[in-house]
């Protein structure tokens, strides 16, 4: 493929994550701030979001092991924490059931957060995906561009 | 760039602004530096709210504002506010996902002067630089009230109190004075009878606090009752009705404005909420002993605060900033009250009743002398420790070094952390003498505060592990404050010097209270003997009512969250 190519794809696949609501606002912020000093800013700062959302997921599923005693304060409080990250890049649709899954919290309804929870992760990872694919193309018109 | 700020003539102004960004969230701290580089801003980040502080409290003076994010592991992030707000008097931006109007307006009530929703613009982050520059302009209206209570002050105190008379560390001076200068307009109140000539914020020295803190009860509290107390701690309800015009009033202190009682007014409501919410939980020794509880450091910072922590930068420089004061309201309760003086117990700061100088404990009292903090801490004191003789005090001194290790993080150096709460108790004997009196008066009402029985028992139970924290001391009430900072120490001449690790100074004549919360170990040093010389209302003060303790606000001490 040739550096045009390329570079429509990386602009229609760009493109495509607004449309399709997987990214907000707070994405195109990531990219102004990309400069000389940071190259990479964007994929940077994805990286660390997904590195940490681990931990921030493994929290989450802890404070829900135990059905029969769940504390929603807490359970609402990291979920809170985990919505605060997935707005650092402006994951939409994460954020979304973020707020779904703080509404099953207030409710106390348990089963409601563990399926919503469910759904959370699953856009947590496709973001995830669609993301890695981006940069990839991004790198590859960068270097066919450099070529 | 470093000192861009400082000198707002500086062409490139506000670039160079120093920001200090706290978030647990790596994620963001990482977006956050790169916008405010992108503003040319000067960037510190902070994973922990324990090591900004710690990062504040060494470099005084290092940073222009504060930008936090609301919820943080390791603490409460309103609390974070409250710490810099009074310790070190800097701007600080609250940030949060949650737009909820309940948590913007605690953000505000705990001093917030903006709440940013994230995710956040850069655009919102190019103008934060105006929420320094306004504080500035207000410190500069508030000296030269300041100037005329200076003097006021001084006559009153003698010289020495005012270490170098200076009140401003270096920049800030610099910076006042250039606003004096843009601000002529200002200066035409009485300058002329600042002895000194010095310019500072205004100081709520302990004796202007104990007036203010009268004036309010006299407005909205009953002074005898337990109920009042009651109802205060319950329900602001008293301060509710206390309007600053009735204060200012009743305090008739010269040159004093209404917009000085009024800020004071709302450090001072602030505090109270913090004391009933504690109030609810009287929290078992248990909790707190052992642990750095993060009373101590909050507790202690907050004590050192209010009065010390001015002093941190003041200690350094001799200067006292304006978070004296708010030290000495939030850890000075009102005095006359029952309440109050749960307060009090808090805040190590001294309970203006008392009379005695805090001093910090670190060499370098004598700057801090000028702290009058009365004895207000010397009557709660005692109370708490009803069994904790002045040993107790060592105890506490040595409380709060216990933790030095763990909550202050800088452990380096509690003398640093005295330094920041250098409350120096500087009775003297006479003066302790003449306190005594008035302390007693003041034992008096709170020994009739049942608190304090519950706070004995406490106590009692504390004694084994020897929480001096349990003691109620400022520790409840003190979560905010650091005990350490607090190095208030206060010693009582009639004891031995407390070792080393106390870092309480017995300096002749000086009163120093340790209101090292927390650790305090208060049953392996008391000597009942050690007592005996202690005056009455000494040991009156010393009771603490951990019951202030909030283990809601300090979950944390189960953690050992201790900033």
């Amino acid at each position: 493929m040739d550096r045009k190519q390329l570079q429509h794809q990386v602009a229609s696949t760009r493109r495509s994550l607004f449309d399709q609501g997987y990214l907000d606002d707070q994405f195109i912020q990531l990219e102004h701030l990309q400069d000389e000093a940071n190259p990479n800013f964007v994929e940077e700062v994805v990286r660390l979001f997904y590195s940490d959302s681990v931990r921030l997921i493994q929290n989450i599923e802890q404070a829900m092991i135990n059905k029969s005693n769940i504390d929603f304060g807490k359970l609402d409080d990291y979920m809170h924490q985990f919505k605060g990250s997935s707005s650092s890049i402006g994951a939409k649709k994460v954020m979304k059931e973020c707020s779904k899954f703080r509404e099953y919290c207030y409710a106390g309804n348990i089963e409601g957060c563990i399926k919503i929870f469910q759904l959370l992760k699953q856009e947590h990872a496709t973001l995830r995906r669609k993301l890695e694919t981006y940069f990839q193309l991004v790198k590859q018109a960068g270097l066919a561009e450099s070529a | 760039m470093e000192n861009g700020f400082s000198s707002p003539r500086n062409d490139s102004f506000p670039a160079g602004l120093r920001v200090l960004v706290v978030d647990d969230d790596p994620t963001w701290l990482k977006i956050l530096e790169k916008m405010l580089k992108r503003c040319s801003y000067e960037v510190t980040t902070c994973g922990l709210a324990r090591d900004a502080l710690n990062l504040l409290r060494e470099r005084k003076g290092g940073y222009d504002i504060v930008i936090s994010d609301v919820f943080m592991p390791d603490m409460d992030g309103f609390k974070l506010l409250e710490h810099v707000g009074l310790e070190m008097d800097l701007p600080v931006i609250m940030m949060s996902v949650d737009g909820e109007t309940s948590r913007v307006m605690k953000g505000v009530q705990h001093g917030a002067c903006d709440y940013l929703l994230k995710p956040i613009r850069m655009k919102e982050l190019r103008n934060i630089w105006q929420h320094v520059f306004r504080k500035k302009i207000h410190e500069v209206r508030d000296i030269e009230i300041l100037e005329g209570i200076e003097s006021f002050q001084m006559t009153r105190n003698g010289s020495d109190q005012y270490e170098d008379g200076h009140f401003l560390c270096g920049e800030d001076l610099t910076l006042i004075k250039k606003r004096k200068d843009i601000e002529s307009k200002h200066d035409e109140k009485d300058n002329g009878d600042n002895t000194s000539a010095k310019k500072a914020r205004v100081v709520w020295s302990v004796e202007l606090h104990q007036k203010f803190v009268k004036a309010v009860n006299q407005i909205g509290f009953d002074t005898t009752s337990l109920s009042c107390f009651y109802r205060a701690m319950t329900s602001n309800v008293c301060l509710a009705e206390v309007g600053p015009k009735k204060i200012l009033d009743l305090m008739n202190v010269p040159r004093l404005t209404r917009e000085n009682v009024a800020s004071h007014l709302q450090k001072y409501r602030l505090y109270l909420s913090r004391l009933q919410k504690g109030n609810d939980f009287n929290n078992p020794v248990g909790m707190i002993k052992q642990s750095d509880s993060p009373l101590s450091d909050s507790a202690g910072s907050f004590g050192s605060q209010n009065s010390i922590n001015l002093q941190p930068t003041d200690v350094s420089n001799g200067c006292y900033g304006f978070s004296v004061s708010s030290l000495v309201l939030h850890n000075v309760d009102p005095r006359s009250h029952d309440g109050d003086r749960k307060i009090l117990v808090t805040t190590p700061v001294a309970e203006p009743k008392r009379g005695l100088t805090v001093d910090a404990p670190n060499p370098r009292k004598p700057r801090i002398s000028q702290m009058e903090f009365g004895h207000p801490l010397a009557p709660h004191f005692n109370d708490g420790f009803s069994h904790l003789p002045m040993p107790g005090q060592k105890q506490l001194t040595r409380a709060d070094y216990p933790q030095p290790a763990r909550a202050i993080s800088s452990a380096p150096s509690l003398t640093e952390r005295e330094i920041g709460c250098p409350v120096k108790i500087k009775p003297s004997r006479n003066d302790y003498g003449s306190n005594a009196s008035h302390v007693n008066s003041t034992a008096n009402a709170v020994d009739s505060i049942p608190l304090q029985t519950k706070t004995n028992s406490t106590n009692h139970h504390v004694s084994s592990t020897s929480s001096m924290e349990n003691q109620g001391l400022n520790m409840n009430c003190l979560t905010d404050v650091e005990s350490s900072r607090k190095n208030i120490n206060l010693g009582m001449p009639p004891f031995a010097p407390l070792d080393e690790d106390l870092q309480v100074r017995f300096v002749p004549g000086d009163y120093y209270m340790n209101l090292g919360l927390q650790n305090i170990e208060v049953p392996e040093y008391f000597d009942p003997s050690l007592l005996t010389d202690v005056p009455i209302h000494l040991n009156d003060g010393l009771r603490f009512d951990y019951e202030f303790y909030d283990p809601t606000e300090y979950s944390l001490i189960d953690q050992s969250l201790f900033i």
